[in-house]
């Protein structure tokens, strides 16, 4: 080893430690986001215990966007998000499956639903297994509406209907157990959130604990919370689910994702969720 | 004797042909400080094809976590890793070389791609696709595409 790749052993290292770790220098903090004049919504607050001093502060994705973005979210009628709102509203009233039910004939509105999104996903006693919004879904459309084809997991209605559940209860705070019969499922979530997966081996941590804030091209990375989702993605020019962008996420890593759906997404999906137990349910939020 | 000095020119010029082979990911050799000696292909690099792969997206993607100066006229920068702004003068091919192949050798906390390592890796995908890797998975850059980027950083002297 010749000194000067010594020396630049060092300098190297310095500038390492230097660009390494959160960047907050572009993000302005400490802003509130009310949506309609009439929902307050929580973009900081404090960690969880269980995240043993990972994050300073959880932040919202709303926090990391820019001025036009964020004012987006600000007013319904600004957020695309709400048109497939509305198509999930319509769905909620629409009679589905073969025993004559909508949504509607259980649950009266979607308001009635406003607890269910910020403690989902959940431990579900009967079948044994945590489950996510969705499942939850597809549970009451063939097991109580006699549907034999349910929404597919990610398919554009199944997309309205939890958007709909999400927007109901926006303002809520999240808060998802991951105790008692969950915890098997949080832990697997918890590891796979640390592993680093794909040819270019990329954890979540790597770009969502340790890199928050940083630009990764044009785009500052976020701390990967999922209160807001299904969010409205500029870039996609519709609402997107959490498990889509789970799989985009890993896909990135040049790695092969899990199934949408999958055991380990719902397990992820639990662990992430409570990484942001403390904020408040925004979807469906607007993203880049 | 004639016969034998055949035969060590015959040994010598199967020596120079292995050398000027490539060097399969799996057989570089590192230092003990991360660093990789010998040119992966024994042709010298390309600085201006380097630079073209270090701003493709397809390709080395560098800019998506590094700034670099020299490129501003290309958009986004990222800031994810360290500016690479007198990257040539701080290290040398040998670090260069071994920090593109597999950075954890050099920084393990370093969350930098190995650009040229083909085994060892969890779920890898087939590029980006979401499909799984072929067996024959190849490095995110090949060889000679390593050394023609060693070839412009080593431009890379100004701060």
């Amino acid at each position: 080893m010749t000194r000067k790749s010594l020396l630049g052993g060092v300098s190297a290292a310095v500038f390492a430690f230097a660009a390494a770790g959160v960047g907050l220098a572009d993000i302005r903090t400490g802003d509130s986001l009310v949506i309609n004049g009439e929902i307050p919504i929580v973009t900081e607050t404090e960690p969880a215990a269980h995240l043993e001093g990972a994050l300073s502060t959880v932040y919202s994705g709303w926090v990391f966007r820019t001025d036009e973005t964020r004012a987006m979210q600000a007013d319904d009628f600004d957020n695309p998000g709400m048109l497939y709102v509305e198509q999930g509203i319509d769905a909620f009233n629409t009679v589905m499956g073969s025993e004559g039910n909508s949504c509607a004939s259980c649950h009266e509105n979607p308001e009635s639903l406003a607890n269910v999104r910020p403690s989902y996903p959940q431990w579900d006693a009967e079948h044994g297994m945590v489950q996510t919004v969705e499942m939850q879904v597809i549970e009451c459309q063939t097991e109580r509406m006699g549907m034999e084809e349910p929404y597919g997991y990610d398919s554009q209605q199944m997309r309205n209907m939890v958007a709909l559940i999400a927007s109901v209860a926006r303002g809520q705070t999240v808060d998802v157990a991951i105790d008692g019969p969950a915890a098997d499922a949080w832990e697997l979530g918890r590891e796979i959130y640390y592993t680093a997966y794909g040819q270019m081996e990329l954890s979540c941590a790597h770009c969502h604990e340790q890199n928050y804030g940083n630009l990764i091209r044009a785009d500052h990375l976020s701390q990967g919370q999922v209160n807001g989702f299904p969010t409205y993605r500029l870039k996609n020019a519709n609402i997107v689910s959490v498990h889509n962008r789970f799989r985009g996420c890993i896909r990135d890593t040049r790695g092969e994702p899990y199934g949408i759906g999958s055991p380990e997404f719902v397990a992820l999906e639990l662990y992430v969720a409570s990484r942001g137990n403390g904020l408040t349910v925004e979807g469906p939020a607007v993203r880049n | 004797m004639k016969r034998q000095m055949l035969l060590a020119a015959g040994v010598a010029m199967a020596a120079t042909s292995l050398q000027a082979d490539v060097i399969a990911p799996d057989a570089v050799v590192m230092s003990e400080y991360g660093e990789v000696m010998e040119s992966l292909t024994g042709e010298p690099g390309s600085a201006e094809r380097g630079r073209d792969i270090m701003v493709s997206r397809a390709q080395g993607n560098c800019l998506a976590c590094h700034a670099v100066t020299a490129l501003e006229d290309e958009p986004w920068h990222g800031e994810v890793g360290p500016s690479l702004d007198g990257v040539g003068a701080r290290w040398d091919e040998p670090g260069l070389r071994g920090l593109l192949v597999n950075a954890d050798m050099m920084f393990p906390d370093s969350i930098m791609p190995a650009f040229y390592k083909v085994s060892g890796f969890i779920r890898p995908g087939d590029r980006f696709t979401t499909r799984p890797a072929p067996e024959d998975l190849q490095p995110i850059l090949s060889a000679q595409e390593i050394e023609d980027v060693i070839a412009y950083l080593m431009t890379l002297t100004d701060y």
